[in-house]
């Protein structure tokens, strides 16, 4: 009977999975058919734009999951500690909705924020000395925008999960703490945040394969503003760009590869810190 | 997390599919097309109830829909795209993917871009090219020289025609008569004239403008290319850039200039704050398609009748009296397509049909078309001057250094300029990136770069 039931998955794995992953390798290791070695690597390496494209995606990386982790879990804190039922179920439906807009609406929703010429808070954006969509899109914004972006529409179902996650926090070491006299800061630092941490690093997975795949934001706001946010500003664009702008699909096939390396390498780092595989 | 999971869906739909076309196109390597069949190359079998799927931007759909009604029995599909405007290259992008797939193509695709035939016109990986040449069987030879004189150019190869222009798009000078009137100034004729005009302007009547710089076509082709500045050139495989030319160096310090007295603005002319300038706009060296784009569309400046006129395009006082020119859209016709002979239909119906000229919102580049549709222009009563002489003029004198590689001088603009400029930097502090970023682009599209 377990067989039957993981079967689908399995299949759907291999062939979506797994094959592809198979046809990738042997795409980056050869040109035409034939073994190249590492040339398609080469080749990107010496791209102009693979550096740029890494270092973008790698800065948005780091303000994504500082500000997702270090909000999520702070607002996570604050609805479970929301005693009045209703409105601690209003604030969890309320983050929660923005997450059921798909991607590219939600880009295309952010596009009318982020022009000061139509924005409802273009006072906001002008106070902070952005005048037109142009200076809003300027590439040093761009992966604030994109945490912003990525924020709103994502955090909600984390926070949902956190605070799952709070809710199975036995009572009664949540009141031996409150008996030692620790309050709502003391509690959250030496009893709720430890207890998250395997919660706390499968977010971190997840978001980091998602934020490693930055595409659909950069694409949107590229075709948006007619080409001011560049069409080569992450490293799936560019694997795209090389794929199908050049016909190139070995070395887009090698930018692939080695964001699966890096992508696998920093989810295993989370996962032996974050202790995702221990049992308690 | 919910757009966590479907970006991880999205990625392995995605990735299943290159899986899915990569091994298509190994299965349907065989399965390409079989005979010349008097078409000048390989064509696919023919079978004239066949549906033919036309691809056209928006401002095209009508005319395709137009064929579509007037030739009931014609079997064909109407897919709207981006025009590929832009530099976008959703055109290429998905040829590609057809390409791989060995299946798929469109049998007709216009496009806005003129400079596809650099990679339409080729085998790529090992896939025949996509743009079927259409005077070696495909179109008449009588249709085919009712077109003016070297609007097809940018399309062959080797005597092969591979596209057919739909519009020229040569840049004129256009003006607001009542402004000039209002403020006592001449129209200007060379552009040491628009550059002191601009002075004037500033200096007695701050606020109106000549022009904007925040679109990459207007500063590219617009400028640049008007002032014969051989910034963007092709001689076979070897491209090169020169800002340092006279040329370039004079048109670079027009535009900061005038971007410095605040003549020339940064928004783009499509932009919602371009609809300010209505009232403002005293003259631009444009394209001939603004007629209809920018001055008599209700969403842009709709400028009410009798107040604008084309004048001849500018030029640098006692040089060649040339111009430049913003796209013009072409159309390509399928090597893949089963039903040619719909395809020749389509194309003789969308370039010189009455529906095509009165359809068509910019100079059309079939010659009778052009000469009725600047008539009915001219009869119209909308634009003031000698409308149809100074378009005539600029069509006839469009600068031919201005070359046509795979890839677009928008995109260089659009990333390094247009920010640039609004982080307020000039143009000549930004040319050593820009002409970085060119010198790149046509490294990696594969020139030799000079």
């Amino acid at each position: 009977m377990g067989y039957t039931f993981s079967s689908g998955y399995t299949v759907l794995l291999l062939a979506f999975g797994v094959l592809p992953t198979l046809y990738a390798i042997f795409l980056a290791f050869t040109k035409g058919g034939a073994f190249v070695g590492f040339d398609n690597f080469a080749k990107v390496f010496g791209d102009y734009r693979f550096f740029p494209a890494v270092q973008h995606v790698a800065i948005y990386l780091v303000v994504y999951l500082v500000c997702l982790t270090l909000f999520v879990v702070l607002l996570a804190l604050v609805v479970h500690a929301i005693k009045v039922r209703w409105i601690s179920t209003s604030i969890r439906f309320l983050y929660y909705i923005p997450g059921a807009l798909a991607g590219a609406s939600s880009v295309l929703l952010w596009l009318f924020l982020l022009d000061p010429s139509v924005s409802p808070v273009a006072f906001l954006l002008k106070a902070m000395g952005l005048e037109s969509f142009v200076q809003t899109v300027s590439i040093d914004n761009l992966p604030v925008i994109f945490t912003v972006i990525a924020f709103w529409t994502g955090a909600g179902g984390w926070i949902v999960i956190m605070y799952g996650a709070l809710n199975n926090i036995s009572n009664d070491v949540m009141e031996a703490a409150r008996i030692d006299g620790a309050g709502p800061i003391n509690t959250a630092r030496y009893i709720q945040i430890p207890m998250l941490r395997k919660w706390i690093s499968y977010m971190g997975i997840m978001s980091l394969a998602a934020g490693t795949q930055l595409f659909v934001e950069p694409r949107v706001l590229s075709q948006a503003s007619k080409g001011v946010v560049p069409p080569d500003y992450s490293l799936n664009q560019l694997a795209y760009l090389f794929a199908f702008r050049q016909g190139d699909f070995n070395g887009s096939a090698a930018i692939s590869l080695i964001l699966l390396v890096v992508a696998v390498g920093l989810a295993a780092f989370f996962v032996f810190r974050g202790g995702l595989f221990e049992r308690d | 997390m919910a757009s966590q999971h479907r970006r991880f869906t999205g990625t392995l739909a995605l990735t299943a599919g290159l899986a899915v076309v990569g091994l298509l196109a190994g299965c349907s390597a065989d399965a390409g097309p079989t005979s010349d069949n008097g078409f000048g190359f390989a064509a696919a079998e023919q079978d004239p109830d066949s549906s033919i799927t036309v691809w056209v931007d928006a401002a095209r759909e009508p005319i395709a829909n137009a064929f579509k009604e007037a030739n009931p029995d014609t079997p064909i599909s109407i897919e709207t795209y981006d025009g590929n405007a832009g530099g976008s290259d959703s055109f290429k992008t998905k040829i590609a993917l057809f390409d791989q797939s060995g299946e798929g193509w469109p049998d007709v695709v216009f496009s806005t871009q003129t400079n596809d035939t650099s990679w339409a016109a080729k085998e790529l990986n090992g896939t025949q090219a996509f743009a079927a040449p259409l005077n070696k069987g495909v179109l008449d030879d009588d249709f085919l020289e009712g077109f003016t004189a070297g609007a097809n150019d940018p399309m062959t190869v080797d005597d092969a025609v591979y596209g057919l222009r739909n519009d020229l798009a040569p840049v004129v000078l256009w003006y607001n008569q009542k402004l000039l009137d209002q403020f006592g100034y001449d129209i200007p004729t060379t552009w040491e004239e628009y550059e002191a005009l601009s002075d004037d302007l500033a200096a007695d009547h701050p606020g109106y403008i000549l022009g904007s710089v925040g679109d990459s076509f207007v500063g590219t082709y617009v400028y640049y290319w008007g002032a014969q500045a051989p910034i963007f050139q092709l001689k076979g495989d070897t491209f090169s850039t020169d800002f340092a030319d006279d040329h370039s160096t004079r048109m670079t310090d027009l535009l900061d200039h005038m971007v410095d007295n605040g003549t020339l603005i940064q928004d783009s002319v499509f932009s919602a704050g371009f609809v300010d300038y209505a009232d403002k706009l005293v003259a631009t060296p444009g394209p001939a398609w603004y007629s209809g784009a920018v001055f008599q569309n209700p969403d842009n400046l709709n400028v009410p009748a009798g107040e604008i006129g084309a004048a001849a395009p500018l030029y640098w006082d006692g040089e060649d009296k040339v111009t430049g020119n913003v796209g013009g859209g072409v159309w390509y016709a399928s090597s893949h397509s089963k039903n040619l002979d719909a395809v020749s239909d389509f194309l003789e119906f969308a370039i010189s049909s009455d529906k095509a000229i009165e359809l068509a919102s910019g100079l059309p580049a079939y010659t009778d078309a052009s000469d009725a549709w600047l008539a009915t222009q001219a009869e119209g009563g909308y634009f003031v001057g000698d409308f149809e002489g100074s378009v005539n003029t600029a069509a006839g004198s469009v600068w031919n250094g201005w070359g046509f590689p795979s890839f677009s001088p928008e995109t260089a603009y659009a990333s390094v300029v247009v920010p640039g400029l609004a982080a307020g930097k000039s143009f000549a502090e930004l040319v050593p990136a820009w002409e970085t970023e060119i010198k790149n682009q046509a490294q990696v599209s594969g020139y030799t770069v000079k």
